[in-house]
């Protein structure tokens, strides 16, 4: 894993410096279209000051070494410290993805088991179908239209995730209330193209399940059907769903960037759009980074739950 | 003699079995019918679309879909439109259209129309339908600048359907000879890809691609930004593809045929290009076309946040980009169209793939 780590960080190293150019000439560029000139020592005293007047290795050294001592740098746009950046705007982030995680599964085991049991009814046919529309539309119309609806048919005023009034108001109950009444439209929007594929897993898995001989035994048996389906086939069949766990922490930080921009949320996603746009080498840099390790921390750790929840996985294991 | 439909099956080469269980998925086969529509579309835009995607008329700005009638003052008559007269509303400080239903505007078929060459080559001023030179049909409405959207949308649709095409057809070659080394090499070579494949499927997807297209610089041209959106989309889909093939080809090389072959002294890059390759063919074939609206999704997406193509290139993506206020979609609905078209090709893809994943493995039932 830490070989991986260190490869995981040179590259993100390279993708941030692949624009020709540094934050420097854009940061030129900019007071140039605003009518004003960069006077060259300040320009020359600032490149050196970021180092960014040294070598590529040089330049990744300084940071990989601040990172290993817990210092991401500092944002060059925004002037202050990156890890302060990326941990005030961390705990929302992490609001929304836990809902979103929880929203998916509350809707898609029930209908998936559902759809299994009354295979190939209208009602099947009718999840089926939305499933696939689901699957099919990209988030942002999804946040559009939600939107639109939202604002003009029912008068809400949804977007971001606070009223005008709470927004930098501190913590009260008022303020959670507001903040429940906002967070349901990113969370459906984000939640509905995950819950469409999930729908589907259990669905099939379900199905495979039925089929099985252990199934009939049971029933001739006697056991209630209700309790034969939640007791064996259902706990089988939700086994990829614990798989999305190890999606959960990539999740917190990327904040699903695309619907964030449209929702104009103040989550993790945004920033990291604009710390890519504008160059700021150690934001993004960062970003990049703590989404690969989260990531893969996430996959180690839906490993080992699913070993937990599933014991022919754990006794596969030890049979090795 | 007719054969039985028994011997037919016993005689048929799998590559027909796999077609006889595609056609049983009525679905997939609408499906495919339908793609193959749409990419024919693609393919002539041009002629397609009644105007020039660019023509604009600043008579027609944010002009609502216009409607096609075959009833004129109580009486059946062949196709046509009123045309639409622009009104400007003083106290709301709002441009309104009206249709004047005195007038009408028949729908010609091939009438001459904005010149234009098609594929580049040969001038035409010929479309497929349209109300003749002097008047401009808007079928699914205007934008702000008085260009008619379904010609843009027609238009869009030739590089928003071909950047899944490429982009799958490159992640397929590099999956294929990457993993195909992978898994026909083997040792240290072996163990060098499966991690450098490991390390990249460890990049969470879309902050990769941002940071990809984020890194293309402003002034290149289109063509040369097309083909850089292809390689980003590729550069992660063919990980998953080159474990396939390396997987499969480590068990078909342990198959009886696989070893009957190497006893009668074929060649072992022979035993891989005539025995084994085409042995997983149909496999690999079903995990690209899975493969293609997640790309369609992407690009949609990318362009939309201003990241991947941009104007004057037109795709579904781009059109969508003025789509990205909320007051714009609520006044004018239409601009989501683009929309609909995304949706339609990724979920008619979905299908396809449903059936195609059926039919390639034809021996289960």
């Amino acid at each position: 894993m830490i070989p991986t780590l260190f490869v995981i960080s040179v590259i993100s190293f390279c993708i941030i410096q692949l624009p020709p150019g540094d934050y420097l000439t854009s940061y030129i560029a900019n007071l140039q279209e605003t009518g004003e000139t960069a006077d060259e020592a300040v320009v020359e005293s600032l490149r050196a000051r970021y180092g960014l007047d040294k070598p590529w290795s040089v330049q990744y050294w300084i940071w990989i070494c601040g990172v290993l001592r817990g210092d991401f740098g500092q944002s060059f746009s925004m002037n202050r410290p990156v890890k302060d950046l990326i941990w005030e705007r961390l705990g929302l982030t992490a609001a929304i993805s836990f809902c979103t995680i929880l929203f998916t599964w509350c809707v898609a085991i029930p209908i998936g088991i559902y759809s299994a049991t009354h295979q190939y009814k209208a009602s099947d046919y009718l999840f089926t179908f939305l499933g696939f529309i689901g699957m099919a539309t990209p988030s942002f119309m999804i946040a559009l239209v939600l939107m639109n609806l939202a604002q003009n048919q029912w008068g809400w005023n949804v977007g971001g995730l606070f009223s005008e009034s709470y927004m930098d108001a501190p913590w009260t109950w008022d303020k959670a209330r507001d903040l429940l009444q906002h967070i349901w439209v990113p969370v459906v929007v984000l939640g509905i193209g995950g819950t469409a594929g999930m729908i589907r897993t259990v669905r099939a898995n379900l199905l495979d399940q039925l089929e099985m001989p252990y199934v009939v035994t049971a029933r001739a048996s006697g056991l209630s059907e209700r309790r034969l389906l939640l007791k064996y086939p259902v706990r089988v069949a939700i086994n990829p769903v614990i798989s999305t766990v190890g999606w959960l922490l990539p999740g917190l930080v990327s904040g699903s960037i695309i619907v964030a921009m449209v929702l104009s949320l103040p989550t993790t996603g945004p920033l990291l759009l604009k710390a890519l746009m504008e160059q700021d080498m150690y934001l993004a840099g960062s970003f990049v980074l703590l989404l690969s390790t989260l990531t893969v921390i996430g996959t180690l750790l839906s490993d080992i739950l699913l070993a937990w929840v599933d014991p022919r996985i754990r006794f596969e294991r030890r049979s090795d | 003699m007719a054969k039985t439909r028994e011997e037919k099956l016993y005689v048929a080469s799998q590559w027909r079995l796999m077609w006889w269980k595609f056609l049983d998925h009525r679905l997939a086969v609408v499906s495919l019918f339908s793609l193959c529509v749409l990419y024919t579309v693609a393919l002539t835009c041009e002629f397609i679309s009644p105007h020039a995607p660019n023509q604009r008329d600043a008579s027609r700005s944010f002009a609502p879909p216009q409607r096609i009638r075959w009833i004129h003052e109580g009486r059946l008559q062949r196709p046509f439109v009123y045309p639409q007269i622009q009104s400007f509303d003083e106290e709301t400080g709002k441009i309104g259209y009206t249709e004047n239903i005195h007038h009408r505007l028949s729908l010609r078929l091939f009438p001459r129309g904005d010149a234009y060459r098609m594929w580049g080559v040969f001038p035409m001023e010929r479309h497929l339908f349209g109300l003749g030179p002097q008047d401009r049909i808007m079928i699914l409405g205007g934008d702000r600048l008085g260009r008619d959207l379904f010609s843009r949308i027609v238009t869009g649709s030739r590089i928003s359907l071909s950047i899944g095409l490429m982009g799958v057809t490159i992640s397929l070659l590099l999956g294929t000879l990457i993993g195909g080394i992978s898994g026909y090499v083997g040792g240290w070579v072996d163990t060098l890809i499966q991690r450098l494949i490991e390390i990249l499927m460890s990049f969470p997807t879309i902050p990769l691609w941002l940071a990809l297209a984020a890194a293309m610089p402003p002034h290149w041209s289109q063509i040369r930004v097309y083909f850089c959106m292809t390689l980003i989309l590729a550069s992660i889909q063919w990980t998953g593809l080159a474990r396939v093939v390396r997987g499969k080809i480590l068990s078909l090389r342990e198959e009886d045929y696989a070893l009957a072959a190497r006893v009668a002294g074929v060649k072992e890059f022979r035993i891989l290009t005539r025995h084994l390759i085409p042995g997983f063919m149909s496999h690999l074939i079903v995990t690209a076309t899975i493969a293609i609206p997640g790309m369609i999704l992407a690009e949609t997406s990318l362009s939309f946040l201003r990241l991947g193509l941009r104007p004057p290139t037109i795709s579904w993506g781009v059109l969508l980009q003025d789509s990205m206020n909320l007051s714009a979609i609520n006044l004018y609905p239409w601009l989501l169209w683009p929309g609909a078209f995304v949706i339609t090709t990724v979920l008619l893809f979905n299908f396809l793939g449903d059936g195609l994943r059926d039919a390639a493995d034809p021996y289960h039932h």
